[in-house]
């Protein structure tokens, strides 16, 4: 019984990270709290589904997912955000437009009706984990976390982007001045970022469904998440993920009539006292 | 739609008029004037999907009548409450008293309807409500202008399936629902029914609205023992619920029965197998064999390419419920006492909801209430079939009205569990 | 003309040194005050309504205009005075003056905690945790059933009576409002406001200079969220409901977007931001259901080409003119 809850404590943190990685990576590097993150995640499940039920394909499905939302983040990035450069807060507000226009689209285009990421035969039904029949598909979900973490921590380490943009969370000025393009590397990390957004809504969408609200939700998830690991760590959005999915998880068993609180309570109070979360260095 | 025409003219002219603070109902509109109806629905937010389909039902009805009624034109006015009871009231306001608007009717949340309802509480204004399940409306809060036409209370359909539920054997039934007054309501008339008649509840699971993942309660459900479950759930919630019930694999296990909702059309008409078998319980069935449902079922079709849900069917059967109010009363709806009691008195034949249907003496209709199975239409689609049926079905049961009133609105600590 | 355009525009003189800031506003107050012989009722309530919500965009105004902290919870602070003074109203048969103080001083009170907790943050920190507070507040709204109704709301009887007339509640919120923009103009100008403007501008050259930041930003949260109370009170009356909606992020974002719109900094912008934003949704919804979208997309514009907002670019194109 026990294991049944972890896992899906699990399970959840690991959707919910490749949707906070992206968010941290942008939040860390480019200082944008991008509040439509939500609105992309949303997007991308919605495109991604749309492929899938067309060609068949999951795995087009997610391709589709993560290219169409790479470039609705590159739109962003130079369309909107450029114009408000080196102002946080007006960026901050601008995304928040942004997200309000995404979600209303979303609704035009695909109307209010809940759907669902069709998967593929050998992810569907349960599957044997330590004597617990638990559904395959979210068992996946957690090696695509799992390998997204492996996969950026690569990048983050050992490549030179990824000193590049270690570097940059650190101090961007510092990264400006020796003459590196650091205008490439903050647009490749928006893109990366938003790409993982889509990846989380197709994902998100095969076992949790596609629906107006849903980029609201993950919004504050992410959110509560990035908060809690602190500013562009991926171990702290890894720590925060699992802390977020557990408390989710667990509050619904054993405190359901605080369903929120679990959530926006320790997001409050580390903000108030340990604004840099867990893992956050300082500006 | 004739909103954005008619509310551009009637804004023009209200920035000329001189203002007056309540204009009374008889010189509103000129009497042989267009009957204005304002239509409040959620558009946009949470319950997108269910308000275009309500808006669709009630229009598919007028379009087959050519807009009109009793010799006079009918001008529907529609507004978007945004699944949001502070805009369903503006909205409701912006009807009122800038349109001039002859009666209200629409919403689903039943959170909108309430605050609707305080509002034309205090200026008379007729308003019908065939989604809003709100108990409360047409029991202890009654109004005697608000009326229920072609809805239901949420109580009302779970109780025979209860019965049902007993009758096929079942001794013990774990519930769970979302956790707000509508599911307390449906929850609450089922368990009482189901432990009156000899059945235990086992145990009960609230959650929150939209709660994406099901994973923790379905691994309590899964070892209760259970004979049944019930589960009370809607939009998102019940796609998701169905979904993960079949992953979890209770879905062989566990027979699962729900609340009227959780099997709806508009919830069906995106799933699979997992849906298959789902037994609810109400005054609809897409699939029953009756003219009157046949009828609606394909024209609806037809116009719309899709099954109707209970959002659209129910206000289709509302515009027919007013037609013979007002087509009764020779469409003099300005009058509003004679108009609502007009409204009270119709026995509504060959609609989708069933042989007759008329109201109790407190607002709301009678229904035959069908037990329902999801099944596969010979097209693929999924639907809802008719299993059996119980006659006479009213927001109270076998109680006795003022007795059952007397007990306590159903909540989340209140379910009327006898033990 | 021009010279009440640039009376206007001149910043923060002092009430009454100005003749022709006096006669404009004059102009104004009579012609706000005559607005019931002018409109219907239902655009006296609108009138209504925008005067209450410019009152909570001041009172947002106050604290990101003036302490340069952009507050995303005001919305909370206003509900909590709409839901306090309801329930009181309807559990213990108060009538309506104490129930109204009782609004305003929980809605303080709430403040003052908020305070508390976000007086070390700033910039988009202080937006995150104001924001998770808000929704804190929400949550117990929305699960706090029994007394809060949870998300069928509380009902009021609050247009019985006196308040039935709407021209009576008109006349009282205008006056409430103007008293109300009285105050907020006397506190920013106030040696204390004229110090949350420096730490706007540097608050690191404030510390230096030994003034306690903290404690400023502290007060000045508080003195919001007093003024956010006071027209969360009145709506209480206007709207004669409150469910969680009233409480949600939506009402913050609102409120700052008023503010915004009008012009941050300004006091004034806020009755033009409130009046912007109801009427531009008038009409918008008149013609289509794609409000959401059109107000994101004014979000977005304003934050790109007028960030200063409608009073701010008069301002700055007055100064560029003297």
């Amino acid at each position: 019984m026990m294991l049944f809850q972890v896992l899906n404590g699990l399970t959840f943190a690991a959707l919910l990270f490749v949707v906070a990685a992206g968010f941290t990576l942008i939040f860390g590097l480019l200082r944008i709290v991008n509040l439509s993150h939500g609105a992309l995640y949303l997007f991308g499940g919605y495109i991604g589904f749309a492929v899938a039920v067309k060609t068949g394909s999951f795995i087009l499905g997610g391709a589709a997912a993560m290219v169409a939302v790479a470039l609705a983040g590159l739109v962003l990035d130079q369309g909107l955000l450029h114009f408000v450069k080196g102002y946080e807060l007006r960026q901050v507000l601008l995304t928040l437009g942004v997200a309000f226009v995404l979600n209303d689209l979303a609704l035009v285009i695909w109307g209010g009706d809940t759907f669902t990421v069709p998967t593929p035969e050998i992810l569907q039904g349960p599957m044997n984990v330590f004597g617990v029949f638990y559904p395959k598909f979210r068992m996946f979900v957690l090696l695509v976390g799992v390998i997204v973490f492996v996969g950026l921590w690569l990048l983050l380490h050992k490549t030179r982007l990824g000193a590049l943009i270690r570097a940059g969370v650190d101090d961007a000025e510092t990264v400006e001045a020796t003459g590196i393009n650091i205008r490439l590397v903050f647009l490749a990390t928006f893109m990366l970022g938003s790409a993982l957004a889509g990846l989380a809504g197709l994902l998100g969408g095969a076992f949790l469904t596609l629906y107006p609200s849903a980029d609201s939700e993950i919004l504050v998830f992410s959110l509560a998440v990035v908060i809690i690991g602190g500013r562009g760590s991926l171990e702290g959005a890894a720590i925060g993920s699992i802390l977020i999915g557990m408390l989710n998880t667990f509050g619904q068993v054993w405190f359901p009539e605080l369903a929120y609180f679990v959530i926006f309570g320790p997001m409050a109070l580390l903000l108030a006292f340990r604004p840099l979360g867990l893992f956050g260095r300082a500006a | 739609m004739n909103r954005r025409d008619f509310l551009k003219t009637s804004s023009s002219t209200a920035a000329l008029a001189v203002g007056t603070v309540a204009m009374p109902a008889v010189l509103r509109a000129q009497a042989g004037g267009p009957i204005k109806i304002g239509l409040l629905s959620p558009l946009t937010g949470v319950l997108a999907a269910g308000g275009k389909e309500l808006v669709e039902g009630f229009e598919l009805w007028w379009e087959q009548k050519n807009k009109e009624v009793a010799g006079r034109k009918v001008e529907i006015v529609v507004e978007d409450d945004a699944s949001n009871p502070d805009t369903a009231l503006q909205k409701a306001r912006r009807l009122v008293e800038q349109a001039n608007v002859h009666f209200l009717i629409g919403n689903i949340l039943a959170n909108t309807g309430l605050a609707v309802a305080n509002y034309v509480k205090g200026n008379g204004v007729p308003y019908f409500i065939p989604v809003i399940a709100a108990d409360e409306l047409t029991q202890r809060a009654r109004l005697p202008n608000v009326l229920r036409i072609a809805g239901y209370t949420g109580s009302q359909m779970t109780r025979p399936l209860a019965d049902w539920c007993y009758k096929q054997g079942y001794r013990k039934v774990a519930t769970i629902s979302q956790d707000y007054t509508y599911g307390h309501e449906m929850t609450g008339g089922f368990c009482q029914t189901f432990s009156e008649a000899g059945g235990k509840i086992l145990q009960q699971f609230w959650h929150p609205l939209a709660t994406a993942d099901f994973s923790p309660y379905l691994g309590q459900l899964a070892n209760l023992g259970a004979d049944a479950i019930f589960a009370m759930e809607t939009g998102a919630d019940s796609t998701r619920f169905i979904q993960q019930y079949k992953n979890f694999g209770l879905k062989e296990k566990i027979p699962l029965v729900g609340a009227m909702n959780l099997a709806d059309q508009s919830v069906i008409r995106t799933l699979g197998d997992e849906a298959l078998d789902i037994v609810s319980c109400h005054s609809f069935a897409e699939g029953a064999t009756d003219d009157g449902t046949k009828a609606f079922v394909a024209e609806y079709e037809k116009r719309y390419q899709k099954l109707p849900s209970v959002f659209g069917t129910n206000h289709y059967a509302g515009g027919m419920w007013l037609t013979e109010a007002i087509t009764k009363i020779g469409g003099k709806v300005e009058d509003r006492d004679v108009f609502l009691k007009a409204v009270r008195e119709v026995e509504l034949k060959g609609s989708p909801l069933g042989p007759v249907v008329k109201m109790d003496a407190y607002g709301h209709p009678v229904y035959t209430a069908f037990i329902r199975k999801v099944a596969k239409r010979s097209d693929g689609k999924l639907w809802n079939v008719v299993v059996t049926s119980y006659p006479n079905v009213s927001q109270f049961w076998t109680y006795d009205p003022e007795t059952y009133m007397k007990q306590p609105p159903y909540s989340r600590t209140f379910q009327g569990i006898k033990s | 003309m021009t010279q009440a355009v640039n009376a206007l525009a001149r910043s923060d003189a002092p009430v009454g040194r100005s003749v022709g800031k006096f006669a404009a506003m004059t102009v104004v107050v009579v012609g706000l005050a005559i607005l019931p012989l002018l409109l219907s009722s239902y655009q006296l309530a609108l009138a209504t309504q925008i005067l209450i919500f410019a009152m909570l965009a001041m009172s947002v105004d106050v604290l990101a205009g003036y302490a340069g902290r952009t507050p995303l919870c005001h919305g909370a602070i206003f509900g909590a005075s709409t839901y306090v003074v309801i329930y009181a109203s309807n559990e213990y048969g108060l009538p309506l003056p104490p129930a109204l103080l009782l609004g305003v001083l929980a809605a303080t009170a709430l403040a003052t905690v908020f305070a508390l907790l976000a007086v070390r943050t700033a910039g988009v920190y202080f937006l995150l945790l104001t924001l998770a507070l808000g929704l804190v507040i929400w949550g117990v709204c929305l699960r706090w059933t029994h007394v809060t109704g949870g998300e069928n709301g509380l009902r009021g009887h609050l247009r019985e009576g006196l308040f039935a007339d709407i021209r009576l509640l008109y006349f009282v919120v205008l006056t409430v409002s103007l008293a109300t923009y009285w105050a907020m103009h006397r506190f920013v100008s106030s040696p204390f406001g004229l110090t949350l403007r420096g730490i706007k501008d540097s608050e690191s050259r404030m510390a230096s200079l030994g003034y306690n930041v903290p404690l400023h930003v502290f007060v000045a949260f508080t003195v919001s969220g007093f003024f956010a109370g006071i027209a969360g009170a009145l709506y209480a009356i206007f709207n004669n409901f409150v469910s969680p909606s009233t409480i949600a992020l939506a009402q913050s974002v609102q409120g700052l977007l008023m503010a915004i719109v009008g012009g941050v900094g300004t006091l004034l912008g806020s009755y033009v931001g409130a009046t912007v934003i109801i009427l531009l949704e008038q009409f918008v919804s008149a013609y289509t259901e794609r409000w959401l979208m059109v107000l994101g997309a004014v979000f977005v514009l304003i934050m790109i080409f007028a960030p200063e907002g409608i009073v701010g670019k008069i301002r700055a194109l007055a100064k560029r003119s003297n």
